[in-house]
């Protein structure tokens, strides 16, 4: 498996992140050159076997229905570059 | 799907008949204290992102951990949707990029939901009742909240709702008209109420629905279809509907091909309109989410919950109508809504004789109370006359206490005064006359002044309605009309 710089560009746009033509060519042999380290396991024969989901046998963890966290509006904003009231400020997005 | 469309089921156009296929997805918001995977509150409203953990806000090195309670609530829902609960599901990543969604992705389910196909049976007002299939259920995180008036040049986010638990649920395209459509939201909505796991309210954006609507010759393959998106009451889902399919309607035979887009409905237009189209919008690169492993439990867990399900609507007509000979429609009225129903159980509960009485209970508080509610603008739960009272006067007229006209006044008085019937009835002197003796009398007074009616009611017997009605009159309503039958067929020889 491999991408084409039409894949490049579309998997950037996708992800929001802005990626000049120059940058294409670049991106594009990087990425070849991890899907083809990953290629590899395409070797080992999985016929029969079931997805891993996890090392050892376990159930999901799950947590009982209370409210014990939340109320912390300062420390979630804290890093934000624009906020007022507690609330993110972000450019104008409208649909 | 439907077999066969009845004919007033179509839409006319200018080149003949068109079939409407409407498919519905539903969210519907799990009724639980704290988030889907995270300890913070579900509380609506509160302060701008004080509702938010740093799961929710997606910080760095932040893991999910599932309620235990917001699994319970998907699989009673799926239960009461009579579907195929899956013992093993899997959360994946739906991956897009948009300010309400900090993560970058919502934990949803793809290809392993944790419910799968069931089915809802829906009573139209015809009468007739149509079968919706369930395709799927899953869980997933709700987005957060954005407000675009706060600000020349920038966006607001409030992440309050952020990772707050949703139930998908997805309806097979079983339905035919926006009638329809109305209904079965209205159902759903009706048995997640009842079960709890979603209060159902829709002005507060708890139960929203994204409406898939195509058009085809009857019969015909499947047209394309185009989804409306987060219409938020039932009014507006039928006028959508409607507008949908004219719209497309009108492009087919003008010759025009229908894009496959995503639509809004404007409520002050009554119009749908296209989504600015995004390209590759529908490119979510869905992948299982490795922080979470695959949801799993046993069949006996399934079954513990099976048995501690309430009693849902349609079990509660067949009993009703079993139990009480109520009519199917009364019977309908009264479960369609749970507040209803329970009002009615209670009254139920507090009659003397509820086998004997429990016919004339429901038609006192569909057509008394009801009616009167609805003529002040009151929910049921505003009622002035309770359970109890109501029960009490049903009471007095199944004893034979009271007649039924007077226990309309009676009721009035309850509802403006309020007060114990029994007592009322006491201390206002409305108790019906079953003194044989007082009601002979009265009888033989009218028959006596009226010798030439009491000569006629031989020939024609139906005259007997006359005496009644004075000897009524003259008992002020009081007297027990069973008894003025009875003893004025047997003074006048009939």
């Amino acid at each position: 498996m491999s991408v084409d710089a039409t894949t490049v560009r579309r998997i950037a746009h996708l992800a929001r992140i802005a990626v000049t033509d120059a940058e294409v060519p670049h991106l594009q042999g990087e990425l070849n050159a991890m899907l083809a380290f990953v290629e590899q396991l395409s070797e080992v024969n999985v016929d029969g076997v079931e997805p891993m989901t996890s090392v050892t046998p376990m159930q999901m963890k799950k947590r009982g229905d209370v409210v014990d966290d939340g109320e912390i509006a300062d420390a979630v904003v804290a890093n934000a570059p624009a906020t007022e009231d507690h609330f993110y400020l972000v450019p104008k997005v409208v649909e | 799907m439907n077999a066969t469309v009845k004919p007033s089921q179509l839409i006319k156009g200018a080149t003949g008949d068109w079939e409407i296929v409407i498919g519905l997805e539903v969210h519907a918001q799990v009724t639980s204290n704290s988030k889907l995977f995270s300890g913070a509150s579900t509380e609506f409203g509160g302060e701008p992102n004080s509702h938010v953990s740093l799961v929710d806000a997606a910080m760095p090195g932040m893991l999910p951990v599932i309620n235990e309670a917001c699994i319970r609530q998907a699989v009673r829902t799926g239960l009461g949707l009579k579907a195929q609960i899956n013992l093993r599901s899997v959360f994946d990543r739906k991956n897009y990029f948009y300010p309400d969604l900090p993560q970058g992705y919502q934990i949803s389910q793809y290809k392993s939901p944790i419910v799968g196909e069931g089915e809802v049976i829906v009573d139209l007002d015809s009468g007739d009742s149509i079968t919706v299939g369930i395709e799927r259920l899953h869980l997933e995180q709700d987005a957060g909240k954005l407000l675009h008036d706060q600000h020349a040049t920038m966006s607001f986010v409030d992440l309050n709702r952020s990772g707050v638990a949703l139930m998908e649920i997805v309806s097979k395209p079983d339905m035919r008209t926006s009638e329809q459509a109305k209904a079965y939201v209205a159902k759903l909505r009706s048995i997640l109420r009842y079960l709890g796991t979603c209060d159902g309210d829709m002005e507060k954006g708890s139960l929203r629905a994204d409406v898939n609507v195509s058009v085809r010759k009857p019969g015909g393959p499947l047209g394309t279809r185009c989804e409306i998106k987060n219409v938020n009451s039932i009014r507006f889902i039928g006028q959508a509907i409607e507008y949908e399919a004219r719209r497309q309607i009108g492009i087919l035979e003008d010759g025009g091909p229908i894009d496959q887009e995503t639509r809004l409905f404007d409520a002050v237009k009554g119009e749908t309109r296209s989504m600015r189209s995004k390209e590759e919008a529908h490119d979510y690169r869905y992948f299982p989410d490795p922080d979470l492993l695959p949801l799993e439990f046993s069949q006996a867990y399934v079954d513990a919950l099976k048995a501690e399900l309430p009693e849902l609507p349609d079990a509660k007509k067949a009993r009703f109508i079993r139990d009480f000979a109520l009519s199917p429609d009364d019977a309908g009225v009264l479960v369609s809504e749970r507040e209803s129903a329970d009002f009615y159980e209670a009254v139920l509960g507090k009659l003397a004789n509820a086998a004997r009485d429990g016919k004339l209970a429901a038609n006192w508080v569909i057509n008394e109370l009801f009616g009167r509610l609805n003529k002040d603008g009151h929910g049921i739960a505003a009622s002035p006359v309770s359970a109890a009272q109501l029960a009490a006067i049903v009471d007095l007229i199944g004893d034979a206490t009271i007649s039924g006209k007077i226990a309309k006044d009676l009721f009035e008085i309850v509802w403006q005064e309020g007060g114990d019937p029994r007592a009322l009835v006491e201390t206002r002197g409305m108790k019906q006359v079953t003194d044989l003796g007082a009601i002979e009398k009265v009888v033989d007074d009218i028959i006596a002044v009226n010798p030439d009616k009491a000569a006629q009611v031989r020939d024609k017997p139906a005259m007997i309605g006359w005496f009644v009605g004075q000897v009524m009159k003259s008992s002020g309503g009081k007297a027990n009309p069973q008894a003025v039958n009875d003893i004025l067929k047997s003074k006048l020889g009939l």
